[in-house]
């Protein structure tokens, strides 16, 4: 029972960190109909940025700063300098590039900072807190809840309170009723993408810590659990993409305590193919799903 | 009376398919000038290529004596051309409110633009009891009313309308009809308006012009447009 | 005037309507298949005797690697299914040759069949697999398949982790491989042995493949790709179509992971992760997709960039620690830039390229 208490917790830390790195998916799939392959190599280069940064300075903070500022430009460089050239003749094309991307980012970073792990230093004590006799969570864990919890409601504030939110979904939505009302559509596609490697970025710098630590290909496995979270969650519900980050968090916290990390992987593969051949418009899909 | 709007010698077209072949035409401020031809005679086209979603392969586009090849399309709705475009372009996802409010974001008198919202609100009272539905819970009426609404919120000097009675009972299109003539007579608003309903449209249009395979062919006065029977069967069948 | 008003050959549409060869066919696609692998494999005979051993072993790997694009850019290019399990199918053909061989070697049941009997094995396996997904695959379209397939790439090292008894965890196995048949005398090199085995499996590979491509089923995989609902209104069972592509490209994976088992006599899963899939979307992005030309090209580009930034650097006389990092991460980020750019300019590949400068020579003379 301890055991279980314990793996939910961890698996609702994690889910956390899913669900931020699903929304990011969600953020650029909804604003340009593409899935971001490349999120989690953009999202260690923003790590390893954040991680030299902070050992160079002596503050956790700053280089957290740097994770966000770096994402920011990161995104916006990789939607005006290469996404936005994209043919669209082939569907195909946006993730082949993306893959391109994977490939470049994960290969630059192996060059200058080699391709062993490196530890990431946590801000907070990791050791979990008892309430009861029981370990429950450690104040990592509540600074993930925190920072996750802090992104999920600037988002939605954003994109329901906001003038450039609702320029944003227009543009989305709707892209050249948009221009024809004034908006900017190519800028807020950037935005949308400088955004979600934002929140991409933090994702990053807040799970890195609790796995083996920096490397190259240290998010490939964040990556398709986040992406199945987002399927989880339907590709276009951000709502769906926080909820499926938890489930997956959850079922992966299961899985590798009882039956052993090795298989998390197998277990991630699993759940995709449960939801995509069930469900395929995701848990919260209505009854609106798509068939030839 | 000043002329708002003068294209001159337009030629568009899709890919090598030619659409526009050397069309002209004025309108003067403060009328409506109803464009009038069968399916694929270039009406809709013509209005694309105004508002710059087309790009035209020759000619000129002058708005105010201004060129408006050289402008954005999303720098138009500034200079004070409203487009509302075929299928009336309603943001099917967004609430009929945000649907509204995005027509006067751009605006920085941002008094004068929520002035402008409850104007519409009031101007279309079925709107004004919906304002929390989304775009595609509304009725045909009612998003013509939504795309109408958000173009006036911006206070446009120049409205071009794609077809707004398509698809709508005659008793809501004779309403919008009579709203147009009624927004020219108390806001000296331009209309340029695209219609297959010939005879909605010429009963408070101007002046029309006929469009057949990519050229104006007929352009008069509307009541002589009605009056002449020969042309009414060569081009608008009725 | 006249004269030049009767050639309406020129016309689009006259185009459209005039079958393309005129006259009785010269004889059956696999014929015309079948002469030109020969042609390719006599050429390949008298080439493996004029190079050295280690050219050899280059030429193997790259054949390793064509039974494999040939396969995936059928599976891409014209059935329009993006698989990044590919590399995950070699593995299941390697592990199963590298098992089967062992197996035999143990019991010391060998002789000329055992090898081919191993290879196989690694094909059905991996065709197993490929129809296992294939069949998830079918109701997956674009980004989905892709994801899904991402996570196939990621599972190869969680079994060999798993199954730690069988497969050795990370360490691999290595792989018991015949030395050439005495009939070819007591020097024969090794590699030139494993480019003649590999170089048939390819041949094999292709054969297969630009049969495939050329008969209805290649029409039906063309049809699926372009527009679903047209074909299946047009008869075509769309989900068998899609499975069935996505077997053959396993099998072909399955034998192309299985050859390189051979040929590097042993098998880790390291070799088999997702950057090995990323290189071969590379391989058939770069060569051209749904060109078995563009495969072959795309199979070379493999072998030969590494190979060559290796030889670069090592001229540039660089720091070894610099040259540790850049020694497997240079070649990558080639590929990755390079994948990128002929996305971006030239989505056609080389083997499009290639015909457009034909087609310009041609014009001009």
């Amino acid at each position: 029972m301890e055991r279980f208490v314990f793996l939910t917790f961890d698996g609702l830390s994690r889910g956390a960190v899913y669900a931020a790195f699903a929304l990011a998916l969600v953020l650029i799939w909804r604003a340009a109909r593409v899935v971001n392959f490349a999120q989690g190599a953009m999202a260690v280069v923003t790590a390893y940025a954040a991680y030299m940064v902070s050992d160079a300075v002596g503050s956790y903070l700053v280089g957290f700063v740097v994770a966000l500022v770096g994402g920011l430009l990161l995104g916006a460089l990789v939607e005006r300098g290469l996404m936005r050239f994209v043919g669209h003749a082939n569907p195909l094309n946006d993730v082949i590039v993306a893959l391109g991307l994977v490939l470049l980012l994960t290969a630059v970073v192996g060059i200058i900072f080699g391709g062993e792990f490196r530890a990431a230093n946590q801000p907070f004590d990791t050791r979990a807190i008892e309430v009861g006799g029981v370990p429950l969570m450690s104040r990592y864990d509540l600074f993930i809840w925190g920072t996750v919890a802090t992104i999920v409601v600037l988002l939605a504030l954003l994109f329901t309170r906001t003038a450039v939110g609702l320029r944003m979904r227009a543009a989305a939505f709707a892209p050249e009723v948009s221009r024809l009302l004034g908006v900017n559509v190519g800028r807020m596609l950037t935005l949308g993408w400088a955004l979600a490697a934002v929140v991409g970025a933090v994702a990053g710098v807040l799970i890195l810590p609790t796995e083996l630590g920096l490397h190259p290909h240290a998010m490939d496995i964040v990556f398709a659990s986040s992406f199945a979270a987002a399927i989880v969650g339907g590709l276009d519900s951000p709502v769906g993409a926080v909820v499926g980050g938890i489930i997956v968090g959850l079922i992966l916290s299961y899985v590798s305590g009882y039956l052993g990390a090795a298989l998390t992987p197998v277990a991630v593969l699993a759940v995709l193919l449960a939801v995509l051949l069930l469900r395929p418009g995701g848990i919260f899909s209505g009854v609106r799903a798509r068939t030839v | 009376m000043t002329d708002v709007l003068v294209v001159d010698k337009l030629n568009a077209g899709y890919g090598a398919v030619p659409v526009l072949r050397d069309v002209d035409l004025t309108v003067p401020a403060g009328t409506i000038t109803a464009v009038l031809g069968a399916n694929g005679a270039g009406k809709t086209t013509l209005l694309r290529t105004i508002t710059g979603l087309v790009r035209p392969t020759g000619g000129r586009i002058l708005f105010s004596g201004a060129d408006l090849r050289a402008v954005k399309v999303e720098q138009l709705v500034r200079r004070g051309i409203a487009h509302v475009p075929e299928g009336r372009g309603v943001v099917a996802e967004l609430t009929v409110d945000e649907n509204l409010r995005l027509g006067g974001l751009w605006r920085k008198d941002k008094a004068d633009a929520k002035k402008a919202t409850a104007e519409v609100y009031e101007l279309f009272e079925p709107l004004a009891r919906r304002r929390a539905h989304l775009g595609h819970q509304l009725s045909g009426g009612e998003r013509q009313m939504l795309a109408l609404g958000r173009a006036l919120v911006a206070r446009p000097t120049l409205l071009l309308l794609d077809e707004p009675s398509l698809g709508l009972a005659p008793k809501v299109t004779a309403q919008i009809m009579a709203l147009l003539k009624q927004l020219r007579d108390t806001t000296g608003l331009t209309v340029l308006l695209v219609e297959q309903n010939v005879r909605g449209a010429l009963s408070i249009a101007d002046r029309g012009v006929v469009m057949s395979l990519g050229r104006i062919v007929m352009s008069a006065d509307a009541d002589q447009l009605l009056a002449d029977d020969g042309l009414r069967h060569a081009y608008l069948g009725f | 005037m006249s004269t030049t008003q009767v050639r309406p050959a020129r016309s689009p549409i006259s185009r459209l309507i005039t079958p393309r060869r005129t006259g009785p066919r010269r004889g059956s696609t696999l014929l015309r298949h079948l002469l030109w692998v020969a042609i390719a494999a006599v050429a390949v005979y008298f080439v493996s005797y004029g190079i050295d051993p280690f050219r050899n072993y280059q030429l193997a790997t790259v054949a390793a690697y064509l039974c494999v694009t040939a396969g995936l850019t059928m599976l891409t290019g014209l059935n329009g299914q993006l698989s990044l399990g590919h590399g995950a199918l070699m593995a299941c053909g390697a592990y199963t040759v590298a098992l089967a061989q062992n197996e035999f070697s143990d019991r010391g049941v060998l002789g000329a069949w055992a090898l081919p009997v191993s290879l196989a094995l690694g094909v059905l396996v991996a065709a197993l697999a490929g129809a296992l997904i294939g069949v998830c695959a079918a109701r997956l379209r674009g980004p989905y398949l892709a994801g899904v397939t991402l996570a196939v790439a990621l599972v190869v090292p969680a079994f060999t982790t798993r199954f730690a008894g069988l497969f050795n965890a990370d360490q691999g196995l290595s792989v018991y491989v015949d030395p050439a048949p005495a009939a070819l005398g007591q020097y024969f090199p090794p590699e030139r042995w494993q480019a003649w085995i590999a170089i048939g499996a390819a041949m094999l590979s292709l054969l297969i493949v630009a049969n495939l491509v050329n008969s209805r089923f290649g029409r039906a995989f063309k049809a699926v790709r372009d527009d679903e609902v047209a074909a299946k209104l047009a008869g075509i069972h769309v989900a068998r179509t899609q499975v069935l592509a996505f077997v053959v490209s396993a099998g072909c994976a399955g034998l192309g992971g299985g050859v390189l088992a051979v040929i590097s006599q042993s098998v880790s899963p390291s070799v088999f992760g997702l950057t090995l899939s990323l290189n071969l979307l590379l391989a058939i992005v770069l060569g051209g997709l749904g060109s078995l030309f563009g495969a072959a090209w795309g199979a070379l580009l493999l072998v030969l960039l590494p190979y060559l930034t290796t030889e670069v650097t090592r001229g540039l006389s660089l720091s070894p620690g610099l040259a540790n990092k850049l020694e497997g991460n240079l070649p990558l980020a080639i590929f990755g830039l390079t994948l990128i750019i002929v996305m971006l300019v030239a989505p056609g590949g080389i083997q499009d390229a290639f015909r457009a400068l034909g087609r310009t020579i041609r014009r001009r003379f």
